[in-house]
């Protein structure tokens, strides 16, 4: 029988998987998409909260989560393509203007 | 029949997951971007199976829809070629299996010995007439506040595509 806890285990192993992507990668694009890989997982383990405790706020929570990472992509993928535009930069290495 | 699926399904998102972030094969964007979309259109099959139907239908939307497409046009505007020229950064790809573990070992260490599922059944919720009706009664003030982070990021959008500002 499938519990809460198999739904928040695979959560939390996407999670974790989007964080290594953070971590690992330098293209600033593949960022991104890591990032929505947690987002994602969040989602994830808020439907299944949703699911087994009998309330419908989780499934709100995540329609707000959909809205708001749809808005942060076109936002941020604007960020990457004006940066691109001025320096040519489509890795983090490379963003070392702010160093001493 | 469900447990079944749910093993599939969840499967499914985590090996796709694992391939967005680290392709053994290529590290080619694109590559990652197709492998996005497994990954979300799994996670609605498993939004499927937690009866949350309306949900699955608005993820399949908007991530496999819009979000992905938005990832595939800047990837195609940006020059990708150099990326692949790099060689593995072996200092950055032993931290980030660190990250993996020590998050994910934390997590499911805290939900297995934390008992949340205890004594919790499956419930049906999540028809699209309750989801509507929480949606426009109790949580109406953060819907508006949704429609207007929209507005300010279409209008940030629009500022930061600009070549010039006057």
């Amino acid at each position: 029988m499938i519990g809460l806890e198999h739904y928040l285990i695979v959560s939390a192993i996407l999670f974790g998987l989007g964080l290594m992507g953070v971590v690992m990668r330098s293209n600033l694009i593949v960022i991104y998409m890591s990032l929505e890989l947690m987002l994602n997982a969040a989602n994830l383990a808020l439907v299944s909260f949703s699911r087994f405790t009998n309330t419908v706020d989780g499934q709100v929570m995540v329609f707000f989560v959909i809205t708001v990472a749809a808005a942060e992509v076109a936002v941020g993928l604007a960020l990457i393509v004006a940066l691109y535009r001025k320096r040519q930069i489509s890795e983090v290495d490379e963003l070392t203007s702010l160093k001493l | 029949m469900e447990a079944l699926l749910f093993y599939i399904f969840s499967a499914l998102t985590l090996v796709c997951g694992f391939l967005v972030v680290a392709n053994p094969l290529t590290r080619n964007p694109v590559t990652s971007a197709m492998f996005l979309v497994l990954t979300i259109i799994s996670m609605a099959g498993l939004f499927v199976l937690l009866n949350a139907f309306f949900l699955a239908a608005v993820q399949i939307m908007v991530y496999a829809g819009a979000v992905i497409v938005l990832f595939l046009f800047v990837i195609m505007l940006l020059d990708i070629h150099e990326v692949e020229k790099q060689p593995v950064n072996y200092f950055s790809v032993t931290v980030g299996m660190l990250a993996l573990l020590s998050i994910g070992g934390v997590l499911i260490k805290a939900i297995v010995t934390s008992g949340v599922g205890d004594g919790l059944e499956a419930v049906t919720v999540g028809s699209t007439k309750k989801l509507g009706l929480s949606l426009f009664t109790d949580y109406v003030l953060p819907f508006e506040i949704m429609g207007v982070l929209l507005l300010v990021g279409m209008i940030g959008v629009i500022l930061l595509s600009k070549k010039t500002l006057r």
